[in-house]
């Protein structure tokens, strides 16, 4: 067993499709809330498999694409400081602020620096302790321990010259908001296991009873998003709207404990801006008072920094399932892939840059549609 | 939320008080913070991101969850369409396949 | 320096390991690269006769005039040119040096010329060791005597430290097209198949795997080589082939895009027929990557007619460099200037352009 292979079997594949097929009886709108689970659905197509009426609509689980433009314009700021090293997960040197991104900065000779893991960042600290090191701690609950981690081991052992810009956000109010929108049109979540490897499955019971909506929690693999979507529609189908598990081997019922009481210890729940959607209450973590002179917003005083989204931009509508991509006035004129003025333009799997991709081809597949 | 993917646990060690081990990615080896399972043994499959292990793969789970991707289906080849119906507007089809993986 | 203490090497194979070769003599006191190396005196003229003529071996010249005098040729030249900033200098399964060679006579022979005649140019940063000098000239002569190509030009420069990163190298070569021939990346027609040499990702994760930062531990190794011969080999068969394009940055979905784009065809790649080997999959499972993204330094890509893939595929598979060859894929009327992956699922997706440089990525 390795875990992988076994899950992107075609024949299995085919009949997990059958069974969608063969359940489905009227159109359903469903959910997938993780940018890692939309990845998978894209890259191997799932969505052009399922019936004609089966809708995925792109969720905001993507960290790179909801960190709101005042925090990447507050990272610009922080890593163009000559006495600054910044360090950052790959995917975020791409982000656009309000004039650039960090490739830009780093091409200017600021000194940014790629990193795998925090504690690389954590690492470059310790072997520089005459510059400050910051980590742009971006991510859901699946990457909040691995930050927390960095802080909690930056206090134990002094290195004092590191710093976090924080920016976590947090799945379940994200899921409220969406749900609580006059228009949404989502009838099903497929949860995102990863987040559940860490939270487990407990937050969730509460908001399938709350909104009336079934809630699966899924893996990534093309095997478990198929095992997701026929879950949720069976559900669907049959009038009922609970929390079921088709992550097992990955997600227990209460999560890793130990990494949810270092979170408790490092992080504490504060009001998020996302981008695209806008604040959302108790939808973030920021460092909790014990470690708050690791905070980078604090130690650089950018604090005062603020940036509006753009106004023509309606991301947060297309992230909802409001609005299709191309109903934007922007889109494919000022918002491009190159260009993107919006979350779900940025990542390339986010819906607007999906669908950009199909329409230039006119290839867009029934699945996809929205 | 993220990228993270199966590896096994070849080889342990403590760093500065913790814990850390080198996981094998079919080929590709890379030093994981184990700081979140602490009882993890070598040979153990762990699910890894941005360097650290968040959660211990179970393998009797994933073997359920192939054996009723398997027994999917296979009701309605033996008795027809008519049966899985049935069974579907009776709500019982979803529970007995998807997690536990036995026939009902 | 006499004829003597020249390096013996001859095309049946190296005779000196370039891990433990040092140059012959030391070039005065330091054992670095000092400005002076790059001001055209002593210095310079010592670092050519010392390090560079003995590091090239039979592949180079012991011409030293201001321009390489090569006899005309009839007929058609190719002629590319291409820098290399690699980073880091040595990478698992090759460096800077093999891959200038490689990468130069590849771009020449993809327009289906015989590579005859390089140029090197080098840029170094005040600091380099010598030691790793003279390892990346032992390398290039190597990869040349092995392509059949001589070394026959070339340049130092030195930059003040800090102000470049080690080695640089440009490489600019001529090739010879054979008469009747005619490889352009605007000849991919509908019904075309599409061929690749064998598998893919290898350079691209060699070198990521001893990038700072993202360092993991792997056996993967580049797989820089010189494809003329195989290149020729594949005229021999005397088929008609239309395009070549060995998929180096960008990987196999950039090549496929540009061709797909001067030909103004649609092509469609079956992602399951693709070889990726396992360690180049995990790699790129880890750090959130695809494998037709990825660089590969020994691989090309040819586009033929249907009924000919076969002949060419067998003579490819005949060759040591085309031994893993396969059939991925085919050119299609529909799309026109996009490429499109059939999944291992039975979808497709569009595959575009990669915008900039592949980065881990953490979503």
């Amino acid at each position: 067993m390795k875990y992988l292979e076994e899950f992107s079997d075609p024949q299995l594949a085919r009949r997990l499709l059958d069974q969608i097929h063969a359940t489905v009886t009227r159109p359903w709108a469903l959910m997938e809330v993780c940018g890692g689970q939309t990845h998978s659905i894209i890259r191997h197509g799932i969505d052009q498999l399922l019936p004609e009426g089966i809708e995925m609509i792109h969720g905001p689980g993507c960290p790179v694409c909801v960190t709101p433009l005042e925090i990447i314009d507050k990272a610009l700021e922080i890593a163009a400081r000559e006495d600054v090293i910044f360090c950052s997960f790959g995917d975020m040197l791409r982000v656009p602020g309000s004039k650039h991104d960090l490739f830009r900065i780093k091409s200017e000779g600021s000194d940014i620096r790629l990193v795998y893991s925090p504690l690389d960042a954590l690492k470059i600290a310790k072997e520089n302790p005459q510059r400050q090191v910051v980590f742009f701690g971006i991510g859901f609950e699946t990457t909040a321990p691995a930050n927390a981690m960095t802080v909690y081991q930056a206090e134990r052992l002094g290195i004092e010259n590191f710093s976090l810009l924080v920016s976590h956000v947090l799945v379940p109010p994200a899921i409220a908001a969406i749900m609580e929108s006059p228009s949404c049109r989502v009838q099903g979540f497929l949860a995102a296991g990863h987040v559940c490897s860490v939270m487990g499955t407990r937050e969730y019971p509460a908001l399938a009873e709350r909104f009336e909506v079934p809630i699966v929690v899924t893996g990534f693999e093309p095997l478990d998003i198929l095992e997701g979507i026929r879950q949720a529609v069976v559900q669907l189908e049959s009038g009922r709207h609970e929390v079921q598990n088709a992550y097992r081997r990955a997600v227990p019922e209460d999560g890793n404990p130990v990494a949810k009481e270092m979170l408790r210890d490092v992080f504490e729940v504060t009001d998020r801006a996302w981008r695209g959607i806008g604040s959302i209450p108790r939808s973030g973590w920021r460092l909790s008072e014990r470690y708050r002179r690791f905070d980078a917003e604090r130690r650089f005083a950018v604090a005062d920094i603020h940036t509006d989204e753009s106004s023509v931009c309606r991301s947060g509508e297309v992230l909802q399932g409001l609005i299709k991509p191309n109903e934007c006035a922007a889109f494919g004129k000022q918002c491009t892939p190159r260009n993107p003025l919006g979350a779900t333009m940025v990542s390339s799997e986010g819906a607007c840059a999906a669908y950009y991709q199909y329409r230039r081809l006119d290839l867009l597949p029934a699945g996809a549609s929205r | 939320m993220c990228l993270a993917v199966p590896g096994k646990v070849v080889h342990l060690r403590d760093e500065d008080d913790t814990r850390m081990a080198e996981v094998d990615f079919g080929g590709v080896r890379k030093d994981v913070c184990l700081q979140y399972i602490p009882d993890v043994e070598l040979g153990d499959y762990v699910i890894v991101h941005v360097g650290f292990a968040i959660q211990r793969l179970d393998e009797s789970s994933a073997r359920e969850t192939l054996a009723s991707f398997e027994n999917l289906g296979y009701l309605e080849e033996e008795f027809g369409d008519q049966l899985a119906l049935a069974r579907r507007q009776a709500g019982m089809d979803e529970e007995s396949t998807a997690g536990k993986g036995e026939l009902p | 320096m006499t004829e003597d203490t020249l390096p013996t090497s001859t095309a049946s194979g190296p005779a000196i390991d370039a891990d433990s070769w040092v140059c012959p003599l030391p070039l005065r006191d330091s054992p670095n690269i000092v400005m002076g190396h790059g001001a055209g005196g002593a210095l310079s003229a010592e670092l050519v006769t010392h390090l560079f003529q003995p590091g090239y071996g039979a592949a180079g010249t012991t011409e030293l005039g201001d321009a390489a005098v090569i006899a005309a040729q009839p007929g058609r030249l190719s002629f590319s040119t291409d820098s290399y900033v690699v980073k880091p200098t040595f990478f698992p399964g090759g460096n800077i040096g093999d891959l200038a060679v490689n990468g130069t006579v590849n771009d020449v022979s993809m327009c289906g010329g015989r590579p005859m005649f390089l140029s090197t140019s080098f840029i170094l940063e005040e600091g380099t060791p010598l030691e790793d000098l003279a390892r990346v000239a032992r390398s290039m002569g190597w990869a040349a005597e092995r392509a059949g190509v001589r070394l026959v030009t070339g340049d130092t420069k030195v930059v003040d430290s800090g102000n470049g990163d080690g080695i640089y190298v440009n490489t600019a070569g001529i090739g010879v097209i054979p008469d009747g021939v005619d490889i352009r990346p605007d000849r991919a027609q509908p019904g075309d198949a599409v061929l690749l040499s064998g598998c893919l990702g290898l350079h691209g994760i060699a070198v990521m795997s001893s990038r700072e930062g993202i360092d993991f531990g792997t056996t993967v190794e580049s797989d820089t080589a010189a494809l003329n011969d195989l290149v020729d080999v594949m005229i021999g068969t005397g088929a008609d082939i239309h395009v070549l394009r060995d998929p180096t940055r960008g990987g196999l979905a950039a090549a496929v895009n540009e061709i797909a784009r001067s030909s103004e065809v649609g092509i469609e790649i079956e992602e399951s027929r693709l070889p990726v080997p396992e360690a180049v999959s995990n790699a790129c499972g880890l750090l959130g990557l695809d494998p037709m993204f990825v660089a590969n330094e020994g691989k090309l890509m040819a586009i033929v007619a249907e009924q000919e893939a076969d002949r060419v595929l067998e003579a490819m598979r005949g060759h040591e460099a085309g031994q893993d060859a396969v059939y991925i894929g085919r050119c299609v009327a529909e799309h026109p200037g996009a490429m499109v992956a059939r999944t291992g699922i039975g979808a497709t997706r569009v595959v575009d352009l990669p915008i900039g440089e592949q980065l881990p990525r953490i979503c």
